[in-house]
């Protein structure tokens, strides 16, 4: 019978492989996360650089109800944190549903006896394997009013002109563009890998009983993947949430006017643009609790349904 | 009798149209990027939409490398991906191994840790270590990157070689010990070897954070000569009117390794997942 992993003596071991790392990472992860507690509670910003002091907790009530921006939700004033929230969500949620989509459907085509199919997925990972920033400077080059394919071609073909980048929503369009498109071959891959490994006897005796292919869809295919996507689906709504490369640069630091962020955007330009370090740091506290909450909750209902399977 | 997998005529004919269209998409703005780059430079705000400009050059390939500091920000970023690349194999390689095999005090605390860092919104990181690279005067160095790239890999990093071991059965270095191997010997002659394919995906994966990221260096680094690839080229591209072709030209250059490497690695990623979607 082997010897299950952990049962060996000699423990001081595992701290001389473990210990390089954890040091490392106490350095630069828990310090800077301890830190940061401190700064949430101090009055640290441009003008208190050096002679910052502890305030409390008063940071994190401003950062809630705080209006400085001027911001409208379908015409009422909402404060600068509600209304990031709810662009954050939208970004979010539109973001992954046509990732998944998308990726899902390319996946059930490409798993098909279809020639070339090689070919085609080498190009379709392509937006993947792009450097992030890379995609998303080269989308807002697209996206120029003048100059940019995309308006080029809606111009001429369909004479739209669309003001993509210097409007509240139009930027924030553009944004969800760019990321869709570089969020979906991730999807693709993970769905395909699902999909290889259910066995084709199952699609042959649900021919035999006469099964429509919505039913095969339904009944077979949805449901084995569900095990592979719902970790892919987590993953990829923890990222999409925190991954703020393509609002930056596509919007060019939240033009027009700073409307155009999501909540870890806004926090890095207030952080690194105002210097209004003590609020950035109450800030990144609250989305780092709202993540926390929600992949706590998300985790522990989707192994409940998994059970089930 | 057809095959599961068989389509019928009309449906096969659809497959290809959406498949092909979803190419073309995925494919365009890669070669909107390339055309612009081969313009010659008094044509760059053209609005003409050819794959090939009819008057191609690859003058703007020259003027990003004898003119333009575009060498001194690829040799910033290398030095910068090769020290995360190092740093990152060594310790994943030795903690994913430490968590892999022994159990220990703080073991799952620590675990659970690597996992709550990757929702930590990037400023809540940032934030402090920026202002504590002030305080040390470590600001605007290479130091300052290397550090701040090897804190947002590494937990992943572990947690990966760290699943990786967990695969490799515990009876070989079972064996080993009987033959007389010491502890550190099975590790480093036995384990690590076979560990051979993780530690590519590792090695790969440090490099491309710390070569492709731009809003950690954007706080980090002012000084031009230190400017990696993403503030170089950003910099061109915020002043399109003048250097929208020097940004086309070097988006090509810095994207080509990187796309190519992916691209082959492509095989095992879809056959890679496919084995652990039959285990689970």
């Amino acid at each position: 019978m082997a010897v299950g992993i952990g049962e060996r003596r000699d423990n001081r071991l595992a701290y001389v492989y473990t210990m390089p790392a954890l040091m490392i990472m106490a350095l630069v992860i828990v310090y800077p996360f301890i830190y940061n507690i401190i700064l949430s509670l101090s009055n640290m910003n441009l003008t208190h650089f050096r002679d910052w002091r502890l305030i409390g907790p008063g940071n994190f009530w401003t950062v809630l109800t705080d209006t400085t921006m001027n911001l409208k939700l379908l015409g009422i004033e909402v404060p600068d944190f509600w209304y990031f929230f709810v662009k954050t969500i939208l970004w979010t949620v539109i973001n992954v549903f046509f990732h998944v989509t998308i990726g899902v459907f390319l996946a059930i085509i490409l798993n098909k006896d279809l020639k070339g199919k090689t070919f085609f997925r080498t190009l379709l990972i392509l937006p993947w394997a792009v450097p992030q920033y890379i995609t998303a400077l080269t989308w807002r080059g697209m996206f120029n009013s003048e100059y940019g394919a995309i308006s080029i071609i809606l111009d001429r073909f369909l004479g739209l002109q669309v003001p993509w980048l210097t409007t509240e929503w139009g930027a924030f369009t553009a944004c969800l563009i760019t990321n869709i498109w570089l969020g979906f071959p991730f999807m693709m891959i993970i769905a395909l890998g699902g999909l290889q490994s259910i066995p084709d006897e199952l699609y042959e005796a649900a021919d035999i009983d006469g099964a429509s292919w919505y039913q095969k869809l339904k009944n077979i295919t949805i449901p084995l993947l569900k095990p592979v996507m719902i970790p892919a689906i987590t993953l990829g709504i923890i990222w999409t949430f925190n991954n703020f490369n393509v609002v930056w640069l596509v919007s060019n630091g939240g033009e027009p006017s700073d409307k155009t962020h999501i909540l870890v955007s806004w926090v890095y330009k207030v952080g690194f643009t105002y210097f209004r370090t003590g609020y950035a740091a109450a800030f990144s506290m609250i989305i780092f609790a709202i993540l926390l909450v929600f992949s706590w909750n998300f985790i522990k209902r989707t192994q409940a349904t998994q059970a089930v399977y | 009798m057809r095959g599961p997998r068989t389509l019928s005529s009309p449906a096969r004919i659809a497959s290809y149209v959406i498949v092909t269209i979803f190419t073309l998409f995925a494919a365009y703005p890669i070669l909107r990027v390339r055309a612009i780059s081969l313009r010659p430079g008094d044509r760059l705000l053209d609005k003409s939409l050819a794959v090939i400009p009819p008057d191609a050059t690859l003058n703007t390939y020259v003027r990003l490398f004898l003119e333009e500091p575009f060498l001194r920000w690829l040799g910033n970023s290398i030095i910068v991906s090769a020290a995360v690349t190092l740093f990152g194999v060594a310790l994943a390689a030795t903690a994913g191994y430490g968590f892999s095999r022994y159990k220990f005090r703080g073991r799952d605390t620590a675990m659970i840790g690597l996992i709550t860092t990757q929702m930590f919104p990037l400023t809540m990181l940032l934030l402090p270590l920026f202002i504590v690279l002030i305080k040390l005067k470590a600001y605007d160095s290479y130091f300052a990157l290397i550090i701040a790239y090897s804190a947002t890999a590494l937990p992943f990093i572990v947690w990966q070689m760290k699943g990786y071991y967990d695969t490799i059965p515990y009876s070989l270095e079972e064996a080993a010990a009987i033959d007389g191997c010491s502890q550190i010997g099975i590790f480093w002659r036995i384990v690590l070897p076979l560990a051979a394919p993780a530690l590519v995906i590792t090695a790969l994966f440090s490099f491309m954070t710390a070569w492709s990221e731009y809003l950690v260096a954007a706080v980090l680094i002012q000084d031009q000569n230190l400017f990696t690839l993403p503030l170089g080229l950003k910099m061109f591209q915020s002043n399109m009117e003048v250097s929208w072709g020097l940004y086309s030209a070097g988006a090509v250059v810095v994207s080509i390794p990187v796309v190519a490497l992916f691209l082959f690695l492509s095989r095992w990623l879809v056959s890679g997942l496919t084995l652990g979607s039959v285990k689970g």
